[in-house]
């Protein structure tokens, strides 16, 4: 069997993407899909953890709250209350390089939700008192993911200081608690101000409706909130490690070893051609027990009982920008040789880089990922967040239909000079030394 | 001021186009289209009650490693050849092969199902690796405060009962022998009495067809083992589970409910919301967005095929635990003595009507649904009856359902957390009995 005869014909989704910018400069993407009453509302703002200032760690996130804590025509509560009185779900994310704001909801609340986004694009109500409390919540949220538990914020949290040098691109995003409890009210009007102007947002709807009643509805609510530019956007590039950097620490928690390690990768945005492959790799090394990484490690040496890898700390390949990497994690059973399962990657990465790939080795892994692009993007709030993101991002929405086009047309040598990229001196990595009692 | 829009006219539920057929192995096959995306989705549901946990457990890890024709490897590399993958797992009441797979790959998907429920060779090598993963992913989750929170809580709540441990020690788990899993396999893999549901963008009836033709030499019988009915939720005192230096208490409350289809079910459902089932709650609105104690707390009720409980759950700070189930307390007293307003029914309802819509959407959320559903007897048409009686509930049914099942005075709850910091005040509010160690 070729790799040619064995390529899959790759499956296409032809969702419309209707692009349009309000007068005030805000833009907009509208996809429609009938086949469910139910529409996904998005507002996306392009700013994230790497836009902190100095002092103030974790604050993106902490504002992310503070939009929910009422605006110019709505209380305290009832942004949720609208919400989910709708039959609705809300949430908001904090990301590297930007925070979202959503809903899903039956599709006759879609005017509802557009009212709720438009109200908090002009302005939230940022007191004192909403302030200190969300201060209290979001320790709360820093003990649950992180503090309470075995493996808090590895390895999103733990990478990133090892492999950067700069603030922004190496601080802790979820924040200490000196700097969440340092934040003042005017800290989050000048953050609001700066960065969650209309010119520097992007509102995404998909779902079913009309095109023509949704683009009035929109006109409608976010027509008249006051013009503001986006503010620029600073440079956080950083040259590639040239020496291998290694770091660890004891999580007092965790029973067992694990490890992470990361290599940078090709921008996102500016050479996706460059990118793609990267993303391919990662899925060739660990997707499934056919995968080079699992098989080797997990199943034939025993040497780590998982491991996965992925594009972006995060996880998310089409949602961030230069500078990222490729990761790869993997816990040890008790005892575990972290040198060992290193020594094992740089092997296969090698043995990759200097064979290639088996036949249909890439055609399969990347039919799989297919398969996870399309589930992704048919719930409806799945399809409003990429489409978002990709208008914010690169401009091009439409992206959302054809990326499994893309992932197919990786080649055998792309990966493969990818694979040959993940050497030793380029890696940055992070070890977590057990120092919880083996319960 | 700027007026919040009116919602506009509802729009009705439309079940999507379902076929139902029993094989002639026995094994019934629900079809369901939803023309979305070019993908299908796949669950099938085996009875599994009194599986021997340790043996459930492996079993599920190495049912996909290998068959008499395929290593686990050539599985996996033929499943991700149609886009596909297949993972197994368990609880106490059944086994759920999941997975999907590009349309296009239906029948391969299907057809390797079938080869694992026929001839899953649990290979000793692979038997052996599997073991030890999963041991090591049971001593990750013995670290874990939710998941030894949890364990407490079904101690405290099915005493003798199977549905008390849920999971088994490392040690049994790397006791398991290859012989072991085989014969649960051949005792319980059967297709009389299991539920296969395929829902993606098919025809239903042809999805069938494959279905039969994949699947037609899957044959056998065994015997049909039934749990017995949990006990009633015995009320009495807190259990304290000590995590020392633990930053935050995990506080687990369990109140007895009702199956869905108990004429009581919308109106708990819809008290349930009002206390603490949404994030725009009494619950919620108070020890979060009022207080600040904590992050996430959330009450679901939850159904398992041998009984159904209300279990309200929260990560409150340390220094605040007491602080935090006194409000809790409050809360729930306040729900069970005093009717809920009109707009707080109303918004719960919404909530309740609009979130079967929102689960309903995406091919995953109905193979989902249609296969939990099929577990309790149930078929997707529920989710249309059961819209019509939320409709209908009335106040005095939420306040009566609120007063008899979620009275304070019926908690049987837990608290881990870190015992010599929040045992004198928690003993100031209610009795509390010290659990053995945690250690598994």
């Amino acid at each position: 069997m070729s790799v040619r005869s064995a390529a899959i014909r790759v499956p296409a989704t032809k969702y419309p993407v209707e692009r349009l910018t309000l007068s005030n400069g805000l833009r907009v993407v509208l996809s429609p899909d009938r086949t469910a009453p139910v529409v996904g509302v998005a507002v996306v703002y392009d700013v994230g953890i790497r836009s902190e200032p100095e002092g103030r760690t974790g604050f993106a996130h902490l504002f992310e709250h503070l939009m929910f804590q009422g605006s110019e025509n709505l209380e305290k509560l009832a942004h949720f209350r609208y919400v989910q009185g709708s039959g609705g779900t809300f949430n908001g994310s904090t990301h590297f390089d930007y925070t979202d704001y959503f809903e899903t909801l039956p599709a006759n609340a879609l005017e509802r939700a557009l009212f709720l986004e438009a109200d908090r694009m002009r302005g939230p109500r940022l007191t004192e008192e909403n302030l200190r409390n969300q201060v209290d919540v979001v320790k709360e949220e820093i003990r649950v993911n992180v503090l309470n538990r075995p493996y808090g914020g590895f390895p999103w949290l733990k990478l990133p200081p090892v492999m950067f040098d700069t603030f922004p691109n190496a601080h802790d995003g979820y924040g200490s608690f000196v700097d969440l409890e340092s934040a003042t009210v005017s800290d989050a009007a000048e953050f609001f101000e700066r960065y969650y102007a209309n010119g520097n947002a992007v509102l995404a709807v998909t779902g079913d409706f009309d095109v023509a009643e949704a683009t009035r509805l929109v006109e409608a609510h976010f027509g008249d909130v006051p013009a503001r530019k986006a503010p620029p956007r600073p440079d956080f590039a950083e040259p590639d490690l040239t020496a291998e950097r290694r770091e660890s620490y004891t999580d007092r928690l965790a029973p067992l070893p694990a490890v992470a390690a990361a290599w940078r990768v090709p921008d996102p945005i500016d050479d996706l051609a460059g990118y793609l492959p990267y993303v391919v790799l990662a899925e060739v090394l660990t997707d499934g027990d056919a995968s080079r990484l699992v098989e080797r490690l997990v199943l034939r040496d025993r040497t780590v009982t998982s491991v996965g890898g992925y594009l972006g700390f995060m996880g998310e390949p089409f949602a961030v920008r230069d500078p990222t990497a490729l990761v790869l994690q993997a816990h040890l059973p008790p005892g575990g040789d972290v040198d060992k399962v290193m020594a094992t990657i740089d092997e296969e990465c090698q043995r990759l880089a200097t064979d290639g790939l088996a036949s249909g080795e890439l055609a399969r892994t990347q039919a799989r990922m297919v398969t996870h692009q399309l589930r992704e993007i048919d719930a409806v709030l799945g399809r409003c967040l990429q489409v978002a993101v990709l208008e914010q991002q690169r401009g091009a929405p439409e992206l959302v239909n054809e990326l499994p086009r893309l992932i197919a047309e990786v080649t055998e040598e792309q990966v493969v000079a990818a694979a040959a990229a993940l050497t030793a001196q380029r890696r940055a990595s992070v070890e977590v030394i057990p120092g919880g009692g083996n319960k | 001021m700027r007026e919040v829009p009116a919602l506009g006219p509802n729009r009705p539920m439309k079940l999507p186009k379902i076929v139902e057929q029993t094989l002639s192995n026995g094994l019934t096959v629900i079809a369901i289209r939803r023309p979305t995306v070019p993908l299908v989705e796949v669950r099938l549901r085996v009875p599994f009650a009194r599986a021997n946990l340790a043996r459930a457990a492996v079993l599920t890890q190495t049912l996909m490693s290998g068959t008499d024709g395929m290593s686990g490897v050539e599985i996996a590399a033929e499943l991700q050849r149609v886009g596909g993958a297949l993972s197994a797992g368990a609880d106490p009441d059944r086994l759920l092969v999941a997975g999907n797979s590009l349309v296009g790959g239906l029948g391969r998907l299907l057809e390797i199902m079938a080869s694992v429920l026929t001839g899953a060779a649990y290979p000793a090598g692979e038997v052996a690796t599997e073991r030890g993963r999963l041991a090591d992913r049971i001593r990750m989750a013995l670290s874990q405060p939710a998941h030894l929170a949890r364990e407490a809580l079904y101690k405290r709540m099915y005493g003798r009962h199977p549905y008390a441990v849920q999971t088994p020690t490392p040690e049994q788990v790397l006791a398991v022998t290859p012989g072991a899993v085989r014969k649960l396999h051949a005792e319980r893999i059967h297709p009389a009495g299991a539920t296969l549901v395929i829902a993606g963008d098919i025809t239903p009836q042809k999805a069938i067809d494959t279905a039969e033709r994949a699947l037609a030499s899957w044959v056998g019988d065994g015997k049909d083992v039934e749990l017995p009915k949990v006990p009633p939720l015995e009320p009495g005192p807190l259990t304290l589970v000590d995590r020392p230096g633990a930053v935050q208490s995990s506080l687990r409350l369990a109140l007895p409910a009702v199956p869905r289809t108990h004429p009581d079910h919308a109106a708990l459902q819809l008290a349930n919301l009002v206390f603490g089932g949404y994030f725009s709650s009494r619950w919620v609105e108070n020890i979060r967005e009022d207080k600040g104690y904590t992050y996430g707390p959330h009450s679901t009720i939850e159904h398992a095929v041998a009984g159904s409980s209300l279990v309200a759950a929260a990560e409150v700070a340390t220094e605040v635990t007491a602080p935090a189930l006194l409000e809790t307390m409050y809360e729930l007293g306040r729900l069970a003595t005093l009717p809920p307003s009109e707009d707080e029914l109303e918004q719960a309802r919404q909530y309740a009507l609009g979130t079967l819509q929102l689960g309903m959407s995406t091919q995953a959320g109905l193979a989902g649904l249609a296969a939990t559903y099929a577990a309790f007897g149930l078929r997707l048409d529920y989710l249309a009856e059961h819209a019509a009686r939320l409709a209908k509930v009335t106040v005095d049914e939420v306040a009566a359902a609120a007063a008899q099942y979620m009275a304070p005075a019926r908690l049987a709850g837990v608290v881990l957390g870190d015992a010599e910091r929040i045992e004198p005040s928690l003993s100031a509010l209610v009795p509390l009995t010290r659990a053995g160690s945690e250690s598994a």
